[in-house]
């Protein structure tokens, strides 16, 4: 970021010039002034808040109650986390989600980029539209849909899977396969990632491709040499995106058990969740908030990971940024 | 693929059937790979072909053993005594036939045939047959989803919602990018990267905080909290936003800002007219966004079931019915509550799918 000086006015300015550049100033903050007055209000002050907040033991239905409590909202939190109490499940229930779902996704959606960026594929428009549209069903009636689609006994998969002679769990209702089912709904949504791939691939200059063929590579050798690390900047955003998703996930998991419990067997009991339910089942706002901090602390550690690594493996090709 | 799509003058017949068996081999992998995407297409429209379909059918045919796929009913012949009975494929000496079950039994049964008249009976377990189903398309299902979900009353409050916020998120997001993209400002760099942070930060340290406020000023049990936010520029959209207008000219707008034109007038009649692509972009952005959007009207519209917008009256319907019923309802009131997004994503697609890759990519 590099802010060019205007020579001009290194040398001793008019005074109208120096009103101009003024009023220019002016009139470009109150261009700027919808954001400003937003990022205070709805950003910098509940930030603020919330850290405060997490000290207290506010109570939405009492809040004459509110006094400062120190840690004991962390203290209860970090009980909850060793003794596998609510923290703790539904931490892991995430980052099992995570684990699942995250790899899979960025595999997939790179190999759908790479099948609709394919030169020898005929209606490309027509398959990168099909691909993409599942994203603009609106979560809570996708999650519908895969519920039916799943159901053990007159969902199509389970249906396609006896006729194959194959067992079928009855996913949503079976602790082992209600995550394994979420992964699917999340793979019908990835057509954001495999856009943001596909301009990636776009990029890619041809003459690197000559290059390898040049030199004798096969397919395998262009995309492990050329596609991979020109397109590995996408790749990082298309991970720290997913990461952040995942940390953010809840309407599927609400829409599959209502009551909060995370049914089946609270296999599907996400972090998220937990906070909905502390928070306004139960009115507890002050832990609720130093639960989101502490989703903040390790969405932070896992962006700076992300960034330290990055440098291993990110490759910038108009050098460094 | 013939030689005639090759141009190129060919002189030995050899060189010329090299070319040929290339151009066969080329048509044979371009087959290869769009039917593969084809399959892989039809997977991904599998789960909403099992909507469709679900959704026009009668909830006996969800559990009926070896029901069709389709929306279907089971036929039924009406005897001479006026009583009905279900036609069943009963495979007798001279072949399948349609026949009626009268009286099951577990080891015979009697059938009527519907051609004669007559009764006929047959040995076997008559569980075992498959009844006769013929196409059957019930529009119960919508009508009782759009009574029971009320369906026009959550229309009409997602649209409220999705079009004002639509129209303060397009506006303020236009002017703040024009701020970011026009103006020397000192420090804008830095404003711009405190922009660029607010994109991450998880929506849970923000969320509490805000529905105490909104609390207190009393706006809990209205749609403001789910509107008024909108009008202080997103992220986002800025972002999108100033991307594209620093790839507008310069020169126009210096040409009018010497006619004496104000800043706001240049915004207005410079910028905007040009950079149409982006602002559609933004505001489908935010039009599926209130669409699409759970947890704020959980909160904010909780007990308030006349202010429900979609996605929680849908939720709220699926929690009372996907258990009493075996999921027709549901999946008809999802392909109720999918047709306005659908529809509109396929109209704007374009401008849409662009804007995604702008956002992603550029940054």
């Amino acid at each position: 970021m590099v802010i060019v000086e205007d020579k001009k006015s290194v040398h001793a300015p008019p005074p109208r010039r120096m009103s101009l550049a003024r009023r220019e100033t002016l009139e470009g903050l109150v261009f700027l002034s919808p954001w400003f007055i937003g990022l205070v209000v709805f950003t910098a002050l509940p930030i603020i808040a919330s850290l405060v907040l997490s000290f207290t033991n506010f109570n939405l239905l009492h809040p004459e109650d509110l006094r400062f409590i120190g840690l004991d909202n962390y203290i209860r939190m970090w009980n909850e986390l060793l003794n596998n109490g609510n923290v703790g499940m539904s931490l892991g229930v995430t980052a099992r989600f995570a684990l699942m779902s995250v790899p899979l996704m960025i595999c997939l959606a790179l190999g759908l980029a790479l099948l609709v960026n394919q030169k020898l594929l005929l209606g490309k428009p027509v398959f990168r539209t099909l691909f993409f549209m599942p994203v603009m069903i609106p979560l809570v009636a996708s999650t519908i849909v895969w519920q039916g689609f799943l159901n053990g006994s007159t969902g199509w998969l389970a249906q396609i899977l006896r006729s194959l002679g194959l067992p079928a769990p009855d996913w949503f209702a079976d602790p082992a396969w209600a995550l394994p089912g979420l992964v699917f709904l999340g793979i019908w949504g990835v057509g954001n990632m495999m856009l943001i791939f596909l301009a990636g691939l776009q990029g890619v200059p041809t003459e690197l491709y000559e290059a390898v063929k040049v030199d004798g590579g096969g397919a395998w050798a262009r995309f492990r040499h050329v596609t991979l690390p020109m397109i590995s900047p996408v790749l990082f955003y298309n991970l720290l995106i997913s990461i952040i998703g995942v940390s953010q996930y809840f309407t599927q998991a609400y829409v599959l058990d209502p009551g909060g419990t995370g049914n089946p067997g609270g296999s599907t009991y996400f972090y998220n969740l937990n906070l909905y339910k502390e928070g306004w089942s139960y009115s507890q706002m002050g832990y609720a908030s130093a639960l989101a901090w502490l989703m903040m602390l390790i969405v932070v550690v896992a962006a700076i990971v992300l960034f330290r690594t990055s440098a291993r493996w990110v490759f910038y090709a108009g050098g460094a940024r | 693929m013939t030689g005639k799509a090759l141009p190129l003058p060919l002189t030995g017949s050899g060189r010329k059937r090299s070319h040929r068996a290339h151009a066969i081999r080329f048509g044979i992998s371009r087959l290869g790979v769009t039917l593969f995407a084809a399959s892989m297409a039809m997977i991904f429209l599998l789960p909403l072909a099992y909507m469709i379909l679900t959704s026009f059918k009668d909830s006996d045919q969800m559990t009926a053993l070896n029901a069709p796929l389709w929306p279907a009913i089971q036929e039924t012949y009406t005897a001479a005594d006026g009583q009905a009975y279900t036609l069943y494929e009963v495979p007798t000496a001279s072949g399948v036939q349609d026949l009626a079950l009268e009286k099951p039994g577990r080891l015979t049964s009697t059938f009527i045939d519907p051609k004669t008249g007559q009764e006929v009976s047959w040995q076997g377990n008559w569980r075992s047959l498959s009844s006769v189903w013929s196409l059957e398309v019930k529009l119960d299902n919508f009508s009782t989803v759009l009574n029971v979900l009320n369906f026009p009353l959550l229309l009409r409050n997602t649209l409220i919602v999705s079009v004002l916020g639509t129209i303060g998120a397009v506006s303020s997001a236009v002017l703040v990018a024009f701020g970011f993209a026009r103006f020397r400002i000192p420090g804008k760099d830095g404003l711009f990267l405190v922009l660029i942070m607010t994109i991450m930060l998880p929506f849970q340290v923000l969320l509490i905080p805000q529905y105490i406020g909104f609390r207190a000023v009393g706006w809990t049990g209205t749609l403001l909290p789910l509107i008024v936010p909108h009008f202080f520029a997103n992220a986002y959209n800025v972002f999108l936003l100033r991307q594209y207008f620093l790839t507008l000219p310069r020169e126009l707008d210096e040409a009018a800002q010497i006619d004496g034109a104000s800043p706001l007038r240049i915004l207005w009649s410079v910028i905007v007219p040009q950079a149409w692509p982006a602002i559609i972009a933004v505001s489908l952005f935010h039009f599926f966004f209130s669409w699409n959007d759970f947890f704020a009207p959980l909160v904010y519209l909780s007990g308030h079931a006349d202010l429900f917008t979609m996605t929680v009256g849908l939720q709220a319907f699926s929690a009372t019915y996907s258990r009493a019923g075996s999921g027709t309802l549901t999946q008809a009131g999802s392909l109720l509550a999918m047709l306005v997004p659908i529809a509109i994503f396929f109209v704007g697609q374009r401008a849409f799918m662009r804007g995604v890759v702008i956002s992603g990519v550029e940054k």
